[in-house]
């Protein structure tokens, strides 16, 4: 059965690590739904957010493999236990006139968003949470408001003590 | 000691006990060129194309232990690499590859020879590297020698831009002792709870099967495998990139296994309750048709790569380890439990094995007025009375050397398995005759292989490598036309050159003895007569059966129990030669 997994992996934070990754999952034909890195507290490593979708066997080799590149120092399939899964969206709405700019803002209220610039005719508004959250922002602002979403794409996090750490 | 890039290029191949660097010069590299011509200790084999390279490094690893070391150029030097570098990844062989890169400021100004070396070897090496200040150099080599040789070895590229190695900026260089790498660890030692499931599974079998592999070979663990298989008495089969791992002139071995291999061992397969698979990766060559794979089986997987473990078939009990080390620890289990093999089913299980064993698959017709290519590879057998080193190219040739000369040692069976590279077996062999330089090497070919780096005659004139090629030739690119008669109706479509050269005017011209043998009484006393030139590089053109097929073979979609057998092989019901 096919399943969504959210994959945490710490690497070596060197210019051709990002490439071995998306060449990987290019190569080898596993899916990417999305991607997020950035450097951690300590500047040498990069943490990596993918998530994917497969059966536990794809997903089984999608791990080893992930493993198996020399710059991964370790990694953790978060989905595998309880965990909080959060992505941030930038999404700039067209707002002309009152009626448009107060539908757009008792939206942000009810998703508790935020709106973080604002213009004659605009407002841009930042909200997290899960990816779920975010489809329903979007469903629920009319589609004639947006003129340009731009999505993290989903990190994540274990809860309790677990760690992913060095 | 203050050194530039490029000296301290050599000097650190020196400390690492680097012997021979393979390589073809150019642009990017000559700094480090200038360094090499000032030393001695290290040596330089100039190939002719840096395929040759590559897989003249690569015999040499397989033949020796050691990891091959190739130095290119920027560019066409690069890329003229990768199918060697390809081939190495693909059977994991350890090799370091350095190659040249422009300058940095110039680098992706799609400057003169400049190729992203790292982006196009990426998919094909274990790892690479990219050297951007001479400060890094020496701890990065260290780096790439390590990570090449432990663990599943690969192939790992050093790309070094030149003004890494430019000669007017020195630095302070001290051999690298150790090496760090924190996201780097192979697991050696096996789980000692899975080692004893292992121990207690394979005891229990009624009907086992040890299946082992290249594992085997590059783990140097064939005295440890020898004492495992004598200790039980069961039966073992061996992948085309394991031969030699195990004697294979022992009455325990079954043969290879796999498409082409023989009907007892894939037979055995097939009816086989516990499967031992040692250092082998279920390849689709040795696995044939999955949902049909070893149907009655539990299967232990012994492998260092944690990813080949459940890949291409679920494993039962899967140990992550170094096999030297992990069948020790088996050993070591056996002896804690009580339990024996039960020798009355391990009996019924080798009167079995032993009735597919007599219906010798592996015949052929020994009366043909023509040379079969079978025949050659019998007799290359009795010439180098079993101790040869072999290295093939690609085609039926390879199999029949496979299947005909049985290797009793391992690193003797010198082949491309995983990626199948035609034009490997020449440049290989001279790499396995630098390595030892007494023994007696032959590269088994075919016409259409041999063409593909048949430039490196002239290095091996250069080097004094006295190396013997068998030219098994049919006249046909043989591998394929046989597809060709069972899956296009005999529509061999480009599988034939209409003008071939003459090989032994080509040989001579390049300054080596030529031969031609038409007859099969002249191939003993031509092999002989080979053989006995101990330092000149001989090119046999052995003219042969073109229409011989390689048999059994197992067609796609098959399982190991569907076999099409040779039509000599003795079969109780004729219909049972298309068991398919
Ligand atoms: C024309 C042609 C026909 C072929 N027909 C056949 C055929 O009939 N039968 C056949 O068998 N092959 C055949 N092959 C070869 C086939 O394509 C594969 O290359 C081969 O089967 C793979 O062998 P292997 O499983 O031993 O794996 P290898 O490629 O040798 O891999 C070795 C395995 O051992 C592991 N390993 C490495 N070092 C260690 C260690 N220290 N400890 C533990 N594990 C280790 C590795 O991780 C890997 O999984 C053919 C090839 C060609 C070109
Ligand atoms: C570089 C490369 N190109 C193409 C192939 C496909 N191929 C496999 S075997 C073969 C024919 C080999 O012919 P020959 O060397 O004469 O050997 P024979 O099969 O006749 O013994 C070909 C073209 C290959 N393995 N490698
Ligand atoms: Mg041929």
């Amino acid at each position: 059965m096919s399943m969504r997994h959210i994959i945490s992996v710490l690497m070596e934070n060197e210019s051709g690590a990002l490439s071995r990754v998306a060449g990987l999952f290019s190569a080898r034909g596993y899916n990417i739904e999305s991607l997020t890195v950035a450097p951690t507290e300590d500047g040498s490593l990069s943490r990596m957010t993918l998530v994917t979708q497969g059966s536990e066997e794809i997903v089984e080799q999608i791990t080893k493999q992930l493993n198996k590149l020399v710059d991964v120092v370790k990694l953790a399939d978060i989905s595998d236990g309880t965990h909080i899964e959060r992505e941030l969206m930038l999404i700039k709405l067209r707002a002309q006139g009152d009626s448009a700019r107060s539908e757009i803002k008792r939206m942000v209220d009810i998703f508790r968003a935020r709106v973080i610039d604002v213009s004659d005719d605009t407002f841009t508004v930042e909200l997290t949470g899960s990816g779920d959250k975010l489809d329903a922002f979007i469903k629920a602002v009319d589609t004639g408001f947006i003129m340009e979403t731009v999505r993290s794409g989903a990190t994540g996090i274990s809860r309790g003590s677990k760690s992913l750490q060095v | 000691m203050q050194l530039s890039g490029g000296e301290i290029l050599i000097q650190f191949l020196k400390d690492e006990g680097v012997e021979f660097v393979f390589g073809y010069p150019g642009g990017a590299v000559l700094h480090i060129y200038d360094a090499l011509f000032r030393q001695e200790d290290v040596k330089h084999i100039l190939v002719r194309h840096e395929q040759g390279a590559t897989h003249a490094a690569d015999g040499y690893a397989r033949a020796t232990g050691k990891p091959g070391v190739v130095l290119v150029t920027s560019g066409p030097g690069a890329t003229n690499a990768v199918t060697g570098i390809a081939t190495a990844h693909l059977d994991s062989i350890p090799m370091v590859v350095i190659t040249g890169q422009v300058s940095t400021p110039l680098i992706g100004s799609d400057a003169f020879q400049e190729v992203d070396a790292i982006g196009i070897t990426r998919p094909c090496v274990k790892h690479n590297f990219l050297v951007k200040d001479v400060k890094d150099l020496a701890t990065t080599l260290k780096k790439a020698f390590y990570v090449a040789t432990t663990g599943r070895p690969g192939p790992v590229v050093v790309d070094i831009p030149k003004d890494v190695t430019d000669p007017g900026i020195k630095i302070e260089y001290e051999y690298p002792q150790t090496v760090a790498m924190r996201s780097y660890h192979p697991t050696v030692k096996g789980h000692p709870g899975q080692v004893k499931k292992a121990a207690e599974l394979i005891l229990s079998a009624r009907r086992p099967m040890i299946y082992s592999g290249g594992g085997v070979v590059l783990s140097r663990a064939s005295a440890e495998l020898t004492d495992f298989v004598r200790q039980l008495g069961y039966p073992i089969t061996s992948t085309l990139m394991g031969l030699g791992a195990y004697p294979s002139t022992d009455q325990k071995f079954l043969g290879m296994l796999g498409m082409h291999g023989t009907y007892e061992a894939n037979m055995g397969m097939h009816e086989c309750d516990v499967l031992i698979a040692v250092g082998a990766r279920f390849d689709d060559r040795v696995t044939g048709d999955t949902r049909k794979f070893c149907p009655n089986a539990r299967i232990i997987h012994i492998d260092i790569d944690p990813s080949s473990i459940s890949k291409n078939i679920r494993v039962d009990i899967p140990i992550v380890g170094d096999i030297k080390d992990v069948l020790n620890d088996i050993t070591a289990a056996f002896k804690e439990l009580k339990q024996k093999p039960d020798s009355e089913a391990l009996a019924s299980w080798w009167k079995q094995l032993e009735r597919w064993r007599s219906k010798q698959c592996l015949k052929y017709d020994r009366n043909s007025d023509l040379i079969k290519p079978q025949y050659v590879i019998e007799k290359l057998y009795e010439v180098t009375k079993g101790e040869a080193f072999v290295t093939s190219d690609v085609g039926q040739h390879q199999m029949f050397a496979a299947q005909f000369y049985p290797f009793d040692k391992p690193n003797r069976w010198i082949n491309s398995g995983g990626l199948g590279t035609m034009g490997f077996g020449l440049p290989a062999a001279i790499g396995v005759q630098l390595g030892h330089p007494g023994a007696d090497v032959a590269c088994v070919t075919g016409e259409a292989s041999i063409q593909m780096c048949i430039q490196e005659l002239s290095t091996a004139l250069q080097y004094r490598t006295p190396v013997k090629v068998v030219n098994l030739n049919n006249r046909y690119m043989g591998m394929v036309r046989q597809w060709q008669e069972f899956f296009y109706d005999s529509r061999y479509s480009q599988s034939y050159m209409d003008t071939l050269p003459d090989f032994i005017k080509l040989a001579e011209s390049y300054g080596h003895v030529g031969m031609r043998i038409e007859k099969p009484a002249d191939v003993e006393a031509a092999l002989r007569e080979a053989f006995a030139m101990k330092d000149r590089t001989v090119f046999m053109d052995f003219i042969t059966d073109r229409t011989e097929n390689v048999y059994p073979m197992i067609v796609a979609g098959k399982g190991h129990n569907e076999m099409h057998l040779a039509p000599e092989c003795l079969m109780d019901n004729p219909d049972d030669r298309e068991l398919a």
